[in-house]
């Protein structure tokens, strides 16, 4: 009976990818708000369905928990043979519940977002092919099937990140996403076309059983190049700049890649492809420190950003890092745990965030906000709760999963991983205080005595270029239509809400006077309930024996592997006790910084008292800069040179020159047919002779 | 004197050879598409001699077997053959091989 059922996982990824079909096609006619009901409904449907896949897996006895239904044959190529099938075990089953429940909370959220957007129908189609993709990830049994989740994941993001596209900085950012996750594409194909030369098959339940008896190159290999595959999908060091700037989609789009999907589906390969790693004990390694790094340098980039998206996308990388951290501990457990509480807070922070823009005119810049808890109550609650969640204050969330990942840090020995992310805690603790402070407490800066927008003042020199850029995109817009281009677009495209680091001047309020006011219902249940979730997510997974549930839950998947455990309760306490003084420090600093605001707008703190190093931070080490300095540079250089001198000249000049060849010779031989039909006649006696004497001296012989 | 002259099949096929060379020489030199027409027809039969003379010395029919449909082609052959040349002959008053060379590359 149970096994009947889990065979019908594949419901779950295909009720989005209904939903996105109908909306691709009709999703202009049906409009809003059916539209959005639509995709909200089938959301919901799939996590109902997720919900009867869980009660079927519990139904089964603890080492039976993994069911391999084969929908057909997909690939049969010599010996290869990939099936089209999918995989239902605890861990894809945990991750079917967090993408299908989160993300029917964020598609009701965005109903209310979206309201008035003229492609309201097309972004519910992106959203639904978005969940349908992380669903097929997750659910597939063999890493092509996941690699088939993986790419339809980061089309979406470059569909919805680009999705406000007549603003030349959301199609930019939409492009660098795409690119930039193709970086860590390449590696999961290598990473596969080993598994097919080596193993002959791609199924994850073989992989895995032949992965222990490998030799320790072909698992370090296979390893590292899983790896820079979920460094590009979640967004680790180097491949981070996407996640940032992806702040350009809209809001919901933010929260559902940093809560529900994309992002942590790096975590979850890693976690699924976990053999491998365990295998090669060199991967650990550079998972845990790539992770523990990515932590402490995102968190340190969070703490001077303008921007309130910024922070929280500085902050999920951060977050994201500890993850990585985990996985590189073999807590695999504590990364999924942490992946599901990181899905409730930032959830709910992101469309907390969304809920402050959309009250807020669009502005995004936190230096003129403040005070806000009194015009938006609720969304100021859910953020709230939001922040203690994150920073990791007892009992929310965010202080059972993040302390369990740095107990286990320890637990393993890896000090320095240890120290670092304990550091990283602190960050956390400051940069989010900063941030709700700013935002919703303190004193009101948006009263319109504020220093115009783009104007001189700026301690860089780049903010002059982004200055003028802002200038020149103003023009442009009035110049295509005065008036009513914004109202036809639901969005003014000349307006930039991103905030970058270099505009140390504060943006102008486009509040004119007005309070900024609370958003809809439907906006503000999913952030209550995320808010809620933040609370008592942590009661899936206590550290007690017996109260841990997700641990028992995951038991099956990660069965051999020994997860770092504390000998004994006192040794666990004490750990999470030193975790909790270093953020609540972290939460001190902020609040004796931030408690009463910003006297001046244009001063922030931090950003005061760091100078170079501060500048150094809020670039985020110049690594986005870098890149595109490289890129920009030598980078097209080596571009123009194969694009001028090889293709151009070696390449197409050898397609050339083959028609030329053939071209040339035909007009030769052309004057061979000279319609002389006594002179053909010729030629046929001439042949003639030829073969008989041939057919003479040669073969009568 | 005449008794002893016994005929071989080589005597058939010198004259078969011969005529085939009239016709080839024929299609090659005039001009006339009629007369290219006609040798051809000489080449044909020079081909149905050979086929005989064989089956003559030989002892096999299959020879003179092919020769009936080396004939029904030919006749097809004529058929269709003047009716071009009548065609042609009604559009250009005149049919000089050399003439008709719109094909030319």
């Amino acid at each position: 009976m149970e096994r009947d059922l889990l065979d019908w996982i594949g419901v779950v990824p295909l009720l989005p990818l209904i939903g996105a079909a109908v909306l691709l096609l009709f999703g202009k006619r049906i409009g809003e708000p059916v539209a959005g009901w639509i995709a909200t409904g089938l959301m919901v449907l799939a996590f109902v369905w997720s919900l009867v896949m869980l009660a079927a897996i519990l139904g089964l006895p603890e080492d039976a928990r993994s069911q391999t239904s084969v929908a057909f044959t997909w690939l049969s190529v010599d010996q290869l043979q990939v099936n089209f099938g999918f995989l239902a075990d605890p861990l894809s089953i945990t991750w079917i519940l967090l993408v299908t429940g989160v993300g029917s909370l964020i598609f009701l959220y965005s109903i209310g977002y979206m309201h008035r957007d003229p492609n309201f129908g097309r972004f519910f189609a992106y959203m639904s092919l978005f969940a349908g993709s992380m669903l097929l990830l997750v659910t597939g049994s063999s890493y092509l099937l996941t690699f088939l989740g993986w790419e339809g994941v980061g089309l979406c993001s470059y569909l919805l990140i680009a999705f406000w596209f007549e603003r030349t900085s959301a199609a930019v950012a939409g492009k660098k996403a795409f690119v930039t996750n193709r970086v860590g594409d390449v590696g999961f194909l290598l990473a596969m076309f080993i598994l097919i030369a080596e193993f002959g098959t791609l199924d994850y339940g073989a992989t895995g059983a032949a992965a222990p008896g490998a030799s320790s190159g072909t698992v370090t290999a296979v390893a590292l190049l899983l790896l820079l595959a979920a460094v590009g999908k979640s967004a680790q060091i180097p491949l981070f700049p996407w996640l940032t700037d992806a702040m350009e989609g809209p809001t919901p789009v933010s929260a559902l890649i940093h809560a529900a999907t994309m992002v942590t589906a790096g975590v979850f390969l890693i976690a699924r492809a976990h053999p491998f790693f365990d295998a090669s004990g060199d991967a650990l390694t550079v998972v845990a420190w790539v992770g523990v790094l990515t932590a402490l340098f995102a968190g340190g980039a969070a703490l001077l950003q303008p921007d309130l998206k910024r922070v929280l996308a500085y902050s999920t990388i951060s977050q994201l890092g500890y993850m990585f951290l985990a996985l590189g501990v073999q807590a695999y457990t504590a990364a999924v745990f942490m992946v599901l509480m990181h899905a409730f807070f930032k959830g709910c922070l992101f469309l907390g965030a969304g809920s402050v823009i959309h009250g807020n005119e669009e502005n995004q810049d936190i230096r003129i906000m403040g005070r806000f808890r009194r015009f938006l109550p609720y969304t100021a609650i859910g953020m709230t709760i939001a922040w203690l969640a994150i920073a990791g204050v007892p009992p929310l969330a965010g202080f059972w999963s993040k302390d369990e990942i740095l107990e286990s840090a320890f637990i393993a020995g890896d000090y320095g991983v240890w120290v670092l992310g304990l550091i990283a805690a602190v960050f956390t603790g400051l940069y989010m205080t900063r941030l709700i402070q700013l935002v919703f407490y303190g004193n009101e800066r948006f009263r319109g005595d504020a220093v115009p927008a783009v104007s001189g003042g700026s301690d860089d020199d780049v903010s002059a270029t982004d200055a003028a850029t802002t200038a020149t995109a103003e023009q442009d817009g009035q110049e295509i239509d005065p008036a009513d281009r914004p109202d036809a677009l639901g969005y003014d495209p000349a307006f930039l809400p991103t905030v970058d680091f270099t505009e140390a001047t504060p943006r102008t309020s486009r509040l004119d006077g007005h309070d900024p006011h609370e958003s809809p219902v439907i906006m503000l249940i999913p952030i209550l309930a995320l808010a809620t979730l933040s609370v008592l997510g942590g009661l899936i997974n206590l550290p007690l024996k017996g109260l841990d549930f997700l641990d028992q839950f995951l038991e099956p998947v990660f069965k051999g592997v020994s997860q770092p455990e504390p000998d004994s309760f006192v040794e666990g306490l004490s750990l999470e006790g030193i975790a909790v003084v270093l953020a609540l420090i972290g939460i001190g600093i902020g609040l004796l910084l931030y408690r009463k605001g910003l006297r001046n707008a244009a001063e922030d703190p931090i950003r005061e008292h760091t100078g170079s190093v501060g500048r150094f931070l809020g670039h985020a080490y110049y690594v986005d800069d870098g890149q595109a300095a490289f890129f920009g540079g030598p980078g097209r250089a080596t571009a123009e040179f194969l694009d001028e001198d090889v293709d151009q000249k070696v390449i197409d000049g050898g397609v050339n020159g083959m028609a030329k060849l053939v071209r040339d010779a035909g007009q030769g031989l052309r004057h061979v047919q000279d319609g002389l039909v006594r002179r053909y006649a010729l030629g046929i006696l001439l042949g003639a002779v030829a073969i008989l004497l041939f057919l003479l001296v040669y073969v009568a012989r | 004197m005449i008794a002893a002259l016994e005929i071989t099949p080589s005597y058939y096929l010198i004259l078969a050879a011969a005529l085939f060379t009239i016709g080839a020489v024929g299609v090659l030199v005039r001009r006339n598409v009629i007369v290219m027409f006609m040798s051809v027809e000489l080449m044909l039969n020079a081909v149905n001699l050979t086929f005989v003379a064989f089956a003559k010395a030989l002892n096999d029919t299959a020879g003179q077997v092919l020769v009936f449909f080396t004939l029904v082609v030919a006749a097809a052959e004529v058929a269709v053959g003047l009716a071009i040349i009548v065609a042609i002959f009604r559009r250009r008053r005149g049919a000089t091989a050399d003439d008709l060379r719109v094909l030319e590359g």
